[in-house]
């Protein structure tokens, strides 16, 4: 039966899915373009002739621009050496578990899911405590330790599942045509497992870019607020304005790269997240 | 889990050679005991090098502080006045557990939780069922859209739905004024139930599609045959769904509504955005963080956190004892 019929039922399903998913980011998108005077046209888009780049313009080059490009200095430095740090020590571990035989796996495994939903706000208060006396409140590192609370969990648990898929015996059988250990280990493994660091790692980065807590706790100035936190504390251009369009510029400037990401990697992402399903 | 480990090279003796530094292992035609012995505690001792470092972290960064949290409650210590510092036992516990916020906090937060997870488990299965059944031109367009809410920073989505609903800068209310109730004059942030309707819609979008991607992969393992099977014995589309396909799904939706649960749990990003715990929307974390960080008072906000620690304790042991959640099988069973 079907053929026509079901195409354009699923085309209805995929753009009733379609905006579901993509309908709150327009309307920030179409917020971003309004002029401070026409915010309140109650309307979705902005007036016919109205709409402008000002608030772009205000975050990027204008008034709001040190609040916002060194948030999102930070917001990148701090997530990129966070997500790192984590997927190194994530890819050993996991490598551990997935190949090695040693008492204690199934504790570390069962640690990175208790740490994956321990409350982050239990952590912060001794943390804001602990770094204001040692130091370390306001700081990139402040935040980059706290950080491995988030990235480092599911980190391991989704290299663990894809290393586990990993067929180990193409190492041996590189070594028996005459690899070295070296070779056989680059040519052979390093290929089938660099998919899945790297699609940890977008993940561990998600969830990193999307921290608040931390963000708003234990900073207090721009030295290390990242984007999330600052959007919180922007102020419109006077204080009788309201930092709508700002919020809401900045906001899509933030939202690009995850939009290019999940286009770009969807089906690794996909598959990062199932296998290793932790937490999101 | 051990036993899910797909099959592992048959001579250990190449492990230690892949990682500098443990030593070229014995000559592997021997199999004497002494010697296979060696080479167990040299694999466990490299298993302990390779995932130590990665433990200690964890411990370090969750372990430790819970700890300080747990000892700097059971202080009266306000960082304001450092001098001050009194031990009072579990005093904090007993202000806080007599007082009404933290009780109107917590079942705000339940309810925040209970609602949200419902409403994400039904529309996340509906979404994964969609996912599973698509036609293949459609499933990639499908994936990206349905990733979207789940990279967006949860602070952008409350500002989306804030913006949208706002009384000034809204549609919302514009667009539905047809509907009862809802006219241009409604600031639906100035009262508790229309203020946690916003909230929840703001959590729901955001965390629904990692449900649903949970969901999917639970789908993928019921085995096509039983549903055919059904089919072919005459059972309805509902039938098929309740007899076949949830119960043989039932441990990956038992795990995806844990997980959403303890998210849910400690919300704060989008209640802080909205309306910062005014008009009854106080959440768990929230208070927490203004006992600590806003009035710095170290020893109070020690004891909420350590609460809702014990809180998400409960939580887990309710799922795990009383559902029977095998969270070792959140892997999928891979």
């Amino acid at each position: 039966m079907t053929s026509t019929k079901s195409k354009v039922l699923w085309g209805i399903v995929t753009v009733l899915v379609a905006v579901y998913a993509l309908f709150p980011v327009a309307s920030i998108l179409a917020t971003s373009f309004k002029a401070p005077s026409d915010l309140t046209n109650q309307k979705f888009l902005p007036s016919p002739g109205r709409a402008t780049t000002g608030n772009y313009e205000q975050i990027l080059v204008g008034d709001a621009q040190g609040l916002f490009l060194t948030a999102l200095r930070n917001s990148i430095g701090i997530c990129l050496i966070s997500t790192f740090i984590a997927v190194v020590l994530a890819t050993l571990c996991a490598y551990a578990i997935a190949r090695l035989d040693f008492p204690g796996k199934k504790l570390v495994l069962t640690t990175a899911l208790a740490v994956s939903i321990f409350p982050v706000i239990s952590i912060v208060t001794p943390l804001f405590n602990l770094w204001r006396s040692i130091g370390l409140y306001d700081t990139w590192p402040g935040l980059i330790i706290p950080y491995l609370s988030l990235t480092l969990p599911i980190s391991i648990w989704t290299l663990a599942a894809f290393f586990r898929q990993i067929p180990w015996e193409l190492e041996q059988a590189a070594q028996v045509d005459g690899a070295t250990t070296w070779q056989a280990f680059r040519k052979a493994i390093v290929p089938l497992a660099a998919p899945g660091v790297f699609t940890t790692a977008i993940i561990a980065f998600f969830i990193a870019w999307n921290d608040f807590v931390y963000g708003i706790s234990l900073t207090s100035t721009e030295a290390a607020r990242p984007v999330p936190a600052a959007l919180a504390f922007f102020t419109g251009a006077s204080q009788f304005e309201a930092p709508t369009g700002a919020i809401s510029a900045a906001a899509i400037i933030v939202t690009i790269p995850v939009v290019v990401l999940v286009l770009a990697f969807q089906r690794q992402i996909v598959s990062g997240l199932t296998q290793g399903a932790v937490k999101g | 889990m051990t036993s899910a480990i797909p099959a592992r090279p048959v001579s250990p003796d190449l492990e230690p050679d892949t990682t500098p530094g443990v030593g070229p292992g014995g000559p592997s035609d021997k199999k004497a005991t002494a010697q296979y012995s060696d080479r167990v505690r040299a694999e466990r001792r490299l298993g302990w090098i390779l995932a130590g470092p990665a433990f200690i972290v964890m411990l370090a960064v969750t372990l430790y502080p819970i700890l300080q949290a747990i000892y700097e409650s059971l202080f009266q210590f306000r960082l304001t006045a450092p001098g001050e510092r009194e031990f009072i036992g579990l005093g904090n516990y007993a202000v806080i557990l007599s007082d009404g916020v933290w009780w109107s906090a917590l079942w705000t937060t339940l309810l925040i939780t209970i609602v949200t997870v419902a409403v994400e488990l039904v529309l996340g299965f509906a979404l994964a069922l969609v996912m599973h059944k698509a036609l293949k031109a459609v499933r990639g367009p499908l994936r990206t859209a349905i990733l979207v809410p789940y990279g967006i920073i949860t602070v952008v989505s409350a500002f989306a739905w804030f913006y949208a609903f706002d009384i000034n800068s809204g549609y919302v209310n514009s667009w539905f004024a047809w509907l009862p109730g809802i006219d241009s004059d409604l600031n639906w942030f100035a009262q508790g139930p229309t203020a946690l309707f916003v909230i929840m819609a703001s959590e729901i979008w955001k965390t629904t599609p990692f449900i649903s991607l949970l969901l999917l992969a639970g789908l993928a393992q019921v085995p096509d045959e039983l549903t055919e099977a059904a089919k072919v014995d005459g059972a309805t589309w509902w039938e098929q769904m309740r007899k076949v396909i949830i119960p043989n799904m039932k441990a990956a939706i038992m795990v995806a509504v844990l997980f959403r649960a303890l998210d849910a749990f400690r919300i704060f990003d989008n209640v802080f955005i909205m309306t910062n715990g005014a008009y009854g929307t106080e959440v768990l974390s929230l208070l927490a963080y203004r006992q600590s960080i806003s009035r710095l008072e170290i020893g109070l906000g020690s004891a909420v956190s350590v609460l809702l620690f014990l809180c998400v304790l409960i939580i887990c042991f309710i799922a795990i004892k009383l559902f029977k959640v095998d969270l070792a099988g959140a892997q999928g069973g891979k």
